[in-house]
């Protein structure tokens, strides 16, 4: 089992959508909920996912197919 | 001697020992040093303070290492100008420019980097790393060189050839990824989880953010002590923009310097500003972009410390500006031609900013204004070459040369710019 932290980053047409809630039932990870912060028009979960690597891989990128942005905790790394 | 006492979350305010770790195991929000105030306002003056070393390590009492083991190649204590010639242009009686492009690899990043390696060293790690398109990769490189560790740089696969040779004349482990800067990025965050290495922006973030204070403590001593009125700088990940304040702020904690209620301005490139973005639709939240300019050093979509560059924008009362690839290099030009300072294009992006923020009257004429300039003009020269005048080229005699002279003073590339963008 392995542990991962992302931040989701949710659109304003996802915001109303479980997205959260199905990647769960659809696939064999767990979710945990650290912080979040939903505006009207945008919407933010920082999460941890526990699971195998592949089921958490496969997890993402279904979440990424719903058009949630997701980043590393520490958003962007590459620097000037 | 040291007075970093702990870590302490930005979110939940959790406090952790001083180890390699950079966020809160409980909400995931982003650790900050934390120092021993009480003891620094009976320990520190003015005076230890300028009996220290002409670099940023006269400030070691407010950095979290010992300034006998840092990893030192002569960073900070740069020029503070007073830009007289600018000022007239742009209306400013008290104007001055932090030209951080005289540090040894030519830019701001120098500071940040000589705190993480001397902290990476103290943890005893062997290899430092990040990733980055220019400025940061220079400075590990040389950091690493200079500390006796290993270094492993990630860069753009894309990227010029120039900014490759800054860094691998230093003999890292130059590592050149295929694809585009996502692609990077999201690499260089799976390796900070897998390999036991001192990356500076992720696990020891923490002390490597704490170097760019020193920028805001050499403001205040060089202007005798005092705090400037109004700062403007360049953001990217707004980890520089908040840290300078943090700077200033502990002075005036300390009884350094008075408070002055400092106001806090910050510049953006237009193609990659989710910062003013936010600020221009009075938000804290920020909806990450794609980048799309030439100041590819500021060329951050999803910034770290954007909430917080958001929140010293509102506490100051400073104000946002973002500017066009062609305000960029007009901001390089204006700058050279009128103060000698030839900068990369960050320092484009606050000059022009700036000139931005004094046409929408957000600049009060007798303001003490520091502008930062934050890198070398050499890093960047592809960007600003196309809009130079060429050198003039004669046959050896007199006439010729006149010839030459009469055409370049009637040609409009060669007349100084005026502050409204249009060359007189």
């Amino acid at each position: 089992m392995e542990k991962k932290r992302v931040k989701f980053t949710f659109v304003q047409e996802l915001i109303k959508e479980p997205v959260i809630w199905k990647l769960a039932k659809q696939y064999d990870v767990i979710t945990n909920i650290r912080r979040a912060d939903v505006s009207d028009d945008r919407g933010w979960v920082v999460l941890e996912l526990e699971g195998e690597r592949d089921e958490i891989e496969r997890g993402l990128r279904w979440v990424e197919e719903q058009g949630v942005r997701i980043d590393p905790v520490y958003e962007d790394i590459v620097e000037g | 001697m040291n007075f970093a006492k702990n870590l302490k979350c930005k979110e939940c305010g959790r406090v952790y020992p001083l180890d390699p770790v950079h966020v809160c195991e409980f909400c995931f929000g982003p650790l900050e040093v934390f120092y021993d105030y009480e003891t620094l306002g009976r320990v520190l003056t003015r005076e230890r303070i300028e009996a220290g070393p002409p670099t940023m390590w006269r400030y070691a009492d407010l950095l979290p290492c010992r300034r006998e083991t840092a990893v030192d190649i002569g960073t900070g204590f740069t020029p503070l100008i007073r830009a007289n010639n600018l000022g007239r242009l742009l209306g400013l009686n008290n104007l001055f420019i932090k030209n951080d492009c005289q540090n040894p690899t030519w830019s701001f990043k120098d500071r940040v980097v000589s705190v993480a390696a001397s902290v990476a060293r103290e943890f005893e790690f062997d290899t430092l790393a990040c990733a980055s398109t220019g400025n940061l990769a220079n400075s590990v490189s040389a950091h690493a060189a200079r500390a006796g560790m290993k270094a492993c740089v990630f860069i753009p696969g894309d990227l010029e050839q120039g900014k490759v040779i800054g860094s691998a004349v230093y003999n890292p482990t130059l590592v050149a990824v295929e694809g585009g800067y996502d692609d990077v990025n999201r690499l260089c965050s799976e390796l900070g989880d897998k390999y036991p290495w001192a990356f500076v922006n992720i696990n020891v973030r923490p002390y490597y953010a704490e170097g760019s204070k020193t920028l805001g403590y050499e403001v205040c001593e060089q202007l005798g002590w005092r705090a400037p009125d109004h700062c403007i700088a360049p953001m990217a990940s707004g980890s520089l923009y908040t840290k300078i304040y943090k700077g200033i702020k502990e002075l005036t904690w300390l009884g350094l310097v008075d408070w002055r209620a400092t106001r806090m301005s910050g510049a953006q490139a237009l193609g990659c500003s989710p910062i003013y973005e936010a600020w221009a639709r009075g938000t804290f939240t920020i909806r990450p972009q794609k980048p799309q300019t030439i100041a590819k050093s500021l060329a951050i979509g999803n910034p770290a410390d954007g909430y917080y560059a958001l929140k010293v924008l509102e506490q100051t009362n400073g104000a946002a500006a973002a500017v066009t690839d062609d305000e960029v290099i007009e901001g390089i030009k204006l700058l050279a031609e009128t103060e000698g300072i030839f900068a990369e294009t960050a320092g484009g992006v606050v000059i022009s900013g700036l000139r931005r923020l004094v046409q929408e009257g957000r600049v009060d004429p007798e303001e003490v204004v520091v502008a930062f300039i934050t890198g070398a003009g050499l890093k960047t020269q592809e960007a600003v070459s196309p809009a130079l005048a060429p050198a003039l080229t004669i046959r050896p005699t007199i006439d010729s040369f006149e010839e030459a002279l009469g055409e370049r003073q009637r040609s409009p590339a060669s007349a100084p710019i005026a502050v409204g963008g249009e060359r007189r």
